[in-house]
């Protein structure tokens, strides 16, 4: 006898219905903005008729023909957004990497200690992660902009790993605390010392948690809006910031259309993310959120 | 694991937090208590044979930039900055009490202070968005686990659009829908019948706004944390709670929530961190003239041509006592589970 043997069939259309208006309302202000980035402003932004959305009557008499590559165009060649994507990729990637270096020695060292210490430094980094990100950003202007370090990517991106330190721990932590201790204590007793045992047996069988961990990384790194905005130079922009920049110049005829094509595009690598390591995402939150 | 073992495990982690997390925190508490130099001022005495001599005084610019250059951080200003109209402002409060014959009438004029808008406009936030993303979080898991399997694949998938998408980017995507000339705010007025109706323009609307966006944006991440704890009901105290003839109700009601009970904690001192910190939004939404919040004022005050880093570093202030006050709880918790654990 199963559990779902029972449903009466007003119970499964109350579902079914509450799950259509919640997809519709996930997905719909995603494809409408798709769809339109291929539009001109004066159908994306219809005075006259929304339905001009759909058919594209205005995009047909100024460009004709109904979807128009203007709006990337302008974005991507003509501001620059390039240029943005690419500073994105270095600081993704190297905010990744370093956390999970980092954030695996010390997930690692926290998952093994059983001393009191390891609990407190849990808790601070519990406390760490409540900061607004842009209460710490208003500490670190003055001494950057002093000490010469403002500006550049590295210096967002040591920030952005710092930022990230206390959820990669906790994440780390509890996916350590997982796999048995006899493991690695194994490898000791046969003469390893603790680094090798962690290199030669916890780095082979810790994948899983790490890429789970760095899936997180990466959307906070991506996502992040506080610090890059106000840690990074003109030229050094990120595509968050650089997008925010575009919305600064919306009574300009054509370059809100700049900023919803930016928006398109930099939203398509995050839907790829999900396409590929939804199982990855869920069941991350699934050890790291159930047991942490 | 030895101490000197751990220490060099931690030491990247641990020195990346300190450096990065603590001495910013310390340097946001000196910056607070610090104000900008006034601008200097010299006086020039120009005499003329007509009119005798006037005295004029004028900004003296170079000399302003000189001493602003050499001590960036400004001269010191105790607690000042604290008290001054654009933070805890007392003297405007003291003045507002004392004017006010009713507390509404007393409330009314704190909102038009800049702090306390912010931090009214930041707490309705999160203790009106973090019940709702709860309850619909649980709303969505518990429909989606019960579709039959090939449509859950799928479901999750639309589902975790709101969550993974930038803040910033999520919130512009709305904004241009409800634009009266988007296909949200369109649609608004042909249904109410008010060809002026502005989703921007009243700050009720706005605060509304700016909350169903809290929603969308978070309810995924209550959806997937509650759906992976359903996946963990044991199936055999379902199934004896059936025989014993529980309704679909009861076994929800005692079996499924009180499984599901650390979870709930664990997504509400996760929002509450995070919708005390709403900030994104108001930019997406270029809400600012209507609703403002904590982390959006230290934005402002480093974001213009001429930061003003005291005052940011006084709001960041205020902003982390405000952390720490909804985090004491957790904090008393936690380190009770962990004593009585000890002991046991």
């Amino acid at each position: 006898m199963t559990v779902a043997s029972r449903r009466s069939p007003l119970l499964i259309a109350a579902g079914a219905s509450f799950v259509l208006i919640w997809l519709v309302l996930a997905a719909f202000p995603f494809a409408w903005t798709l769809w339109g980035s291929f539009k001109v402003q004066g159908d994306f932004f219809s005075k006259a008729d929304w339905t001009y959305a759909l058919k594209g009557v205005r995009t047909l008499a100024e460009t004709g023909s109904a979807f128009t590559g203007a709006g990337y165009e302008g974005a991507w060649i003509q501001q620059g957004f390039w240029r943005a994507s690419l500073n994105t990729i270095i600081v993704v990637v190297f905010t990744v990497i370093i956390s999970l270096i980092f954030g695996t020695l010390g997930g690692y060292a926290l998952a093994r200690s059983g001393f009191r210490y390891a609990f407190w430094l849990l808790m601070a980094a519990l406390v760490f992660r409540a900061m607004p990100h842009v209460t710490l950003v208003s500490g670190y202007l003055l001494p950057f902009f002093q000490w010469n370090l403002w500006g550049h990517l590295p210096t967002s991106i040591i920030v952005l790993v710092a930022i990230n330190q206390p959820f990669t721990l906790w994440m780390l932590h509890s996916f350590f605390l997982n796999i048995p201790r006899d493991l690695d204590e194994s490898a000791m007793v046969d003469g390893c010392t603790r680094f090798q045992a962690f290199r030669r047996v916890i780095i082979p069988v810790m994948w899983p948690g790490v890429i789970t961990t760095g899936l997180f990384s990466f959307l906070l790194a991506y996502n992040d809006f506080a610090v890059t905005a106000l840690l990074l130079s003109q030229e050094n922009q990120t595509m968050v910031p650089k997008i925010a920049s575009f919305m600064g110049s919306t009574q300009v005829e054509g370059n809100v259309m700049f900023a919803v094509a930016a928006v398109v595009s930099a939203t398509a690598p995050l839907f790829l993310l999900i396409v590929f390591f939804q199982r990855q995402i869920v069941g991350g939150l699934m050890t790291g959120a159930v047991k942490g | 694991m030895p101490h000197s073992t751990f220490l060099r495990f931690i030491l990247p982690s641990l020195a990346a937090m300190l450096i990065f997390i603590a001495a910013p925190i310390v340097s946001v508490i000196v910056q607070s208590l610090h104000v900008e130099h006034a601008q200097v001022l010299k006086e020039a005495e120009t005499c003329d044979p007509f009119s005798g001599c006037k005295k004029t005084t004028t900004v003296d610019v170079a000399a302003t930039a000189k001493l602003r250059a050499q001590e960036p951080l400004g001269r010191f200003n105790g607690l000042g900055t604290y008290l001054d109209r654009a933070h805890l402002a007392s003297a405007e409060v003291a003045q507002a009490w004392a004017a006010s014959t009713s507390v509404g009438e007393f409330g009314s004029r704190l909102m038009s202070l800049p702090f306390y808008q912010a931090m009214a406009f930041t707490l309705t936030y999160t203790f009106v968005v973090t019940p709702f993303v709860i309850v619909l979080g649980m709303l969505i898991a518990l429909v989606i686990n019960g579709l039959p399997a090939i449509f859950k694949g799928p479901t999750i998938f639309v589902s975790l659009l709101p969550m993974i998408v930038t803040p910033l980017i999520g919130s512009m995507v709305l904004f241009w829908m409800i634009d009266a000339r988007g296909i949200i705010g369109s649609s608004l007025q042909t249904l109410t019948g008010d060809p002026n109706l502005s989703l921007k323009a009243s700050p009720i609307l706005t605060w509304v706004t700016l909350i169903i966006y809290g929603v969308w944006h978070s309810a995924p991440f209550a959806f997937i944390t509650f759906y992976a704890g359903l996946q963990s009901v044991s199936t055999d105290t379902l199934e004896a709670a059936m025989i014993d003839g529980a309704s679909r109700w009861e076994r929800l009601r005692y079996v499924v929530i009180p499984h599901m009970a650390p979870l709930v904690v664990f997504v509400m001192l996760i929002q509450l961190m995070d919708n005390f910190r709403v900030f994104e939004p108001i930019v997406g939404f270029s809400a600012a003239a209507n609703a403002s919040s904590l982390s959006y004022n230290i934005y402002n005050d480093l974001a213009k041509a001429s930061p003003s880093y005291g005052s940011a570093a006084a709001t960041s202030m205020l902003t982390v006592l405000g952390v720490a006050v909804l985090l004491i709880p957790v904090l008393v918790r936690t380190w009770r589970d962990f004593n009585s654990r000890r002991v046991s």
